[in-house]
């Protein structure tokens, strides 16, 4: 074949990317999956800036009301519980408790609260909601789009953090070699040597503050070794090819050889490796939150959910379990299956 | 072969040394000052200064390494600072329940999972590979909490078949304890060893020699339990191996479920109690045998297909 042949069909030359993406598109499977996680993202997005289910923390129902389209529990009906928070006031202490000349440091707030809650008269609360109430009343349904926020912003947090370092100590490994191979080949020995839960467990007894960040920190900073692998085998592999002899004939810098010569022939497998992690990411979250390690009290995500729910079965209310337990299985399935479509659309080879 | 004995042992004292330096620094860097921990709601200074002194940390970082090193090498880390109980008798007592739990699990997994899978692959492309294929993707989308959660309230609570948590001793308490979290836990992990033993059988069933073996006239089942199965199981083997060390830390969220008193049990109350002494020599145990079972997995590497040079 001679270098010069004009190719039969005059179509303007394609990107990888415009490749993979026509590939994607005839994927149905890939189709559905992307559409999945993108409605998801849509609701997330709402989520976090357009005020959806923004009234999550709210008791807009009665406790464990039920979802509106099931028959009402004649239990129920028979002895409505309402719990009300007013405190009679026949029971209330009218005399001055002795207190021994000890002053009550809740005092101040104490009154304060009792003034506000003989003001306010409590809002009418909700017989039945779309996905029933937990509890305390709360909305399901909000509670489960505010914890898909938390988990999925958790996990796409934690994956860019992972793949972030991951690609750039196994860049540094692949294409130094030597010495800096070695050290940070010792670093992944570490690692790996410790079961990655555990690790995850130790750090987090270690870290006494609980909140989003340091979640996203401790699975970012443990989950990178996979990620690692990976792209110090690429970088082996292609820090020998013609182009980049070519580019440093040219005077192309070790770092430009790097990031800006061989990191686009590798993107591929950054992306196929960042959207595996997310996957993991979310479940190692809520596994996190669930045993109380995870987000703190005032955040809700599909962990802490499920964390209430073995006590509501009891009791016959399923619907939290329910609502938490299907919003991840599609989002992770979903997610799963458009890391695979991918992947095929990406690396044909691998089939 | 004793030189690469050798070699790879040598090999694992820099990553062992990491590891010690890890949980060394993650533990007396970033973890604080555990004195405050210890000394309870009510301290003075000198409970304090006496605790720290107990405990070494007033001594220079070098030196604190150097306890955590010596601890390492003859197994003794002190005592537990919730229950004052010796580390090594919580791992003498909380090991057995959590070998009673996982030993059972791994060899009914990789019985049924090997079994299953050279069963669809034989009939690879047909419709019960395909409902196979979807029923492990639906089982492995569902979050293993969501299985146990719902396991224990269904046949624990509701249908009263199995006892709700607890834990005995003997063959019988196993019966009466360990059933229904070996189910469970079977539920949760044969879905990805089905799905990643059928790749495996699959890579040897388009081989050649399986051919040569059908055109000599060899039966269906000397094909596949012979021929496939042996060449299949190099991969299997080291699968099986590699999940090993997992057997040290127990299923803990089976285990935290149950009330079973195992080492994961152990390690999430170790958590939230800041018992540090506890989670430093279950991390440090666990990578000592992560290593040895990686070496002993190559060993078994090369028992298995005697074309594999170990050099």
């Amino acid at each position: 074949m001679s270098a010069v042949t004009v190719p039969a069909n005059t179509a303007p030359p394609q990107g990888l990317w415009q490749i993979a993406l026509r590939r994607l598109a005839r994927n149905p499977a890939g189709v559905a999956a992307a559409g999945v996680v993108a409605a998801f993202l849509v609701l997330i997005l709402a989520t976090a800036f357009a005020g959806l289910a923004a009234q999550w923390d709210d008791q807009v129902a009665a406790s464990f009301a039920p979802p509106g389209w099931l028959p009402a529990d004649p239990a129920d009906v028979a002895a409505p519980a309402q719990p009300s928070l007013a405190v009679p006031a026949a029971t209330e202490a009218t005399a001055p408790i002795e207190m021994y000349g000890v002053v009550d440091p809740l005092a101040a707030q104490l009154a304060l609260a009792q003034q506000h809650g003989a003001q306010t008269a409590e809002a009418p609360r909700n017989a039945w909601l779309l996905l029933g109430a937990d509890k305390w009343g709360r909305s399901v349904a909000q509670k489960t789009l505010k914890g898909a926020q938390t988990s999925v912003l958790v996990g796409l947090a934690a994956a860019l953090v992972a793949t972030l370092i991951g690609t750039l100590l196994g860049a540094l490994a692949g294409y130094c070699g030597g010495w800096v191979d070695a050290v940070i080949d010792w670093l992944y020995g570490v690692f790996t040597a410790v079961p990655y839960l555990l690790l995850v467990f130790a750090i987090a007894a270690v870290l006494q503050q609980k909140g989003v960040v340091t979640i996203v920190l401790i699975l970012g900073l443990t989950g990178w070794t996979g990620v690692y692998r990976l792209i110090r085998a690429e970088y082996l592999k292609h820090k020998v090819r013609e182009y980049v002899q070519a580019a440093r004939a040219i005077g192309a810098s070790h770092a430009r050889r790097m990031f800006v010569h061989i990191l686009p022939n590798v993107s591929h497998v950054v992306l196929v490796q960042l959207s595996q992690q997310v996957v993991s990411f979310i479940k190692a979250e809520v596994i996190l939150s669930f045993l109380g390690f995870g987000v703190p009290v005032d955040v809700v995500s599909w962990g802490s959910m499920l964390n209430e729910t073995p006590n509501e079965l009891i009791l016959g209310k399923w619907w939290q379990l329910a609502a938490a337990g299907l919003a991840m299985a599609l989002l992770v399935t979903a997610f799963a299956m458009l890391t695979d479509a991918l992947r095929d659309a990406l690396d044909p080879r691998l089939k | 072969m004793s030189f690469y004995l050798l070699r790879r042992v040598l090999q694992m004292i820099p990553t062992l040394f990491g590891v010690i330096l890890l949980v060394f620094l993650l533990f007396s860097w970033v973890g604080g000052d555990p004195a405050y921990v210890l000394a309870g709601k009510f301290s003075n200074p000198d409970d304090i200064a006496n605790i720290r002194r107990q405990l070494g940390v007033d001594q220079p970082l070098l030196v604190q390494l150097g306890i955590f090193i010596r601890q390492v090498l003859t197994f003794d880390f002190g005592n537990s600072w919730a229950t004052q109980e010796p580390v090594s008798h919580i791992f003498a007592t909380r090991l057995g329940p959590s070998l009673a739990l996982m030993v059972p699990m791994l060899i009914l997994e990789t019985l049924l999972g090997v079994t299953l899978a050279l069963a669809v692959a034989y009939v690879r492309d047909s419709w019960i590979d395909r409902l196979l294929t979807l029923t492990t993707t639906t089982a492995m989308s569902i979050s293993l909490l969501v299985y146990i959660i719902v396991g224990q309230y269904v046949f624990a609570y509701l249908l009263g078949w199995f006892p709700v948590q607890g834990w005995a001793t003997g063959g019988e308490g196993w019966v009466r304890f360990a059933v229904l979290p070996v189910l469970l836990g079977l539920a949760v992990s044969l879905a990805p060893a089905i799905r990643l033993y059928r790749t495996f059988v699959l890579d040897e069933i388009q081989q050649d020699y399986v051919r040569t073996a059908r055109a000599k006239g060899v039966s269906e089942w000397r094909v596949m339990l012979v021929h496939v199965l042996r060449n299949a199981s190099i991969p299997i083997v080291t699968n099986v191996l590699a999940s090993l060390p997992a057997l040290l830390i127990g299923a803990f969220l089976l285990e935290r479920f149950f009330s079973i008193p195992g080492i994961g049990r152990e390690v999430i109350l170790a958590v939230e109690r800041s018992d540090f002494p506890v989670i430093k020599s279950v991390t440090v145990s666990v990578a000592v045998a992560t290593m040895v079972f990686n070496l002993l997995a190559d060993l078994a590497y090369q028992w298995v297909d005697p074309r594999v040079q170990l050099s």
